[in-house]
């Protein structure tokens, strides 16, 4: 393949997977309003639109236009600064995510990925433990208590779970053998799923990750209850919007890990036609990405949030003790059957 | 044709982050005010770990990341935030130091600039990409070859945190002495 391909095909690849990751974006938000309306026996967006399915636009549109308010308390660069690294670094780790196999488009074949590193895992590990400087940097710049405190409960329980977080998935790591997600993805072809091998691992890395992402029932940073808004008090329009498309941008990210590590990917049946074979791993894998999706804004509407210090001996007491256990017991076992 | 491209992109790339790294590095010592010391510190890991990853290295860039600007970084960002550490303020030994630090830095820098270039006949410049270090050959390093410095360099670590443990521990009998939750 000559350099030139090579950057064309990248850059279509780029645009192609932040377009649907952003309309993804919108579609939960859409989903997260209809579900939780489900749940609470009411009808949700209707008006634009059928079943309201033009609603994140009409949203994108109002925040847009919003007035958008700078108190003059704030301390501005990183007032400013603040959503921008939020947004980017939530964005920038779909870019190790393979979301298909091999497909060939006339001469050009290319793997449904932006790039393949042999050490993925870490990259959108390394990328999401940035994004806490986001929320951080916005709570100590609006110079405001609420925002200060959800801003330090926020980088306090990031960090916390995010090590719980790493040590689940090194037991999946001992099994694969591999750190390159897409080699993860294929030692776990045949119903291999890690799932049925690493069940501890799972509920470990599921119940981390709404805490990374910081959403109910570990949703402390933004506890409307007790501190207005958290971190995003002071914010209002696009920059506010930011913050959510963020947030919502992270939990794609995460729903896409659960499913290359524990899921299988792409994986399942494949058959018919070449077209066929080409397009049914991502529909395997947008499938399960979804039902992830559908899981989190479940588990929103139906748990009550926890107390502080409960969320914090929940992280440090139980979760990093089982996730230790969990590698001891993996190693042990690999290495006893090698 | 392909391989001069890649050099050209690999040298574009190494002078783009290099430059960041710098500038970044200079900006730490000129902000005043410490939490954007520490952002600046921040982007100097950033660049370093980029600077890495071209190099080949792409297990060190992730760890730089993941442990000094995600994990060591936010620790020191916490901490500027909960002291509400004001801007720094100039003392007559600071004003002494600027006007002897930044002639001593120039002269080191020439120095070792100048060194550098004396001796790029002897040693040969990396190719960029071409040193390994995948997480294979690291781990072999690390609990194979180097296993009881490795060990050792834990336990010290055990000790370090046990020190913080003790001296963060209130005095026994103090008044707020017994909390039961965490």
């Amino acid at each position: 393949m000559s350099i030139t391909t090579f950057i064309i095909i990248s850059i279509i690849k780029s645009l192609a997977v932040i377009g649907v990751l952003l309309t993804a974006v919108a579609y939960s938000v859409w989903l997260e309003r209809k579900v939780s309306a489900r749940i609470q026996n009411r009808w949700g967006p209707t008006r634009v639109g059928p079943f309201g399915l033009l609603q994140p636009l009409a949203d994108g549109v109002k925040f847009i236009f919003k007035e958008d308010l700078t108190q003059p308390h704030v301390y501005k660069p990183l007032y400013i600064a603040a959503p921008m690294i939020s947004l980017v670094f939530a964005i920038t780790s779909i870019s190790v995510i393979p979301f298909g196999n091999w497909v060939e488009v006339g001469p050009w074949g290319t793997y449904l990925q932006i790039t393949d590193l042999n050490i993925g895992l870490l990259v959108v590990l390394g990328i999401t433990s940035m994004g806490v400087y986001g929320v951080a940097l916005a709570g100590w710049s609006s110079n405001n208590k609420y925002s200060l405190l959800g801003g330090l409960r926020a980088s306090a329980q990031m960090i916390s779970y995010e090590v719980s977080l790493g040590l689940s998935l090194v037991g999946v790591l001992i099994v694969a053998g591999s750190l390159s997600l897409r080699d993860i993805v294929e030692a776990q072809r045949h119903l291999h799923w890690n799932i049925f091998l690493q069940p501890v691992a799972f509920f470990i890395y599921l119940i981390s990750a709404y805490a990374e992402t910081n959403r109910t029932p570990f949703d402390l940073p933004e506890a409307e209850s007790e501190l207005v808004a958290g971190y995003h008090t002071e914010y209002s329009a696009m920059k506010f919007a930011m913050f959510f498309m963020a947030e919502y941008a992270n939990m794609v990210t995460v729903a896409c890990l659960a499913t290359l590590m524990f899921f299988g990917g792409w994986l399942g049946p494949v058959f018919g036609p070449p077209l066929l074979q080409m397009t049914l791993p991502v529909v395997w894998f947008c499938l399960k990405v979804f039902f992830f999706m559908f899981l989190y804004v479940w588990v929103r509407w139906t748990l009550p949030r926890f107390r502080y210090d409960q969320l914090m001996a929940f992280g440090w007491k139980v979760l990093l003790p089982l996730a230790v256990a969990n590698i001891v017991v993996t190693a042990l076992i690999v290495a006893w059957r090698a | 044709m392909a391989e001069s491209y890649q050099t050209m992109l690999h040298l574009i790339l190494f002078l783009f982050f290099g430059t960041i790294c710098v500038a970044g590095a200079i900006n730490l010592l000129a902000q005043s005010h410490p939490i954007n010391s520490a952002l600046s510190l921040i982007v100097v890991m950033g660049s370093l770990a980029a600077e890495y990853l071209l190099l080949g290295a792409e297990f060190l860039a992730a760890v730089q990341v993941i442990v000094y600007a995600g994990a060591i970084m936010v620790l020191f960002v916490i901490t500027i935030m909960l002291l509400n550490a004001g801007a720094e303020e100039r003392t007559p030994g600071s004003r002494v130091a600027i006007l002897l630090g930044i002639p001593g830095v120039l002269i080191g820098a020439v120095l070792v600039a100048w060194t550098l270039v004396g001796r790029s006949s002897t040693t040969q410049s990396v190719s960029i990409g071409a040193l390994w270090g995948s997480p294979k050959d690291i781990a072999r390093l690390l609990f194979h070859d180097f296993l009881l410095p490795f060990e050792v360099t834990s336990v010290l670590i055990l000790i370090a945190i046990m020190g913080a443990v003790v001296l963060a521990s209130r005095p026994e009998g103090s008044a707020r002495g017994a909390r039961k939750d965490g």
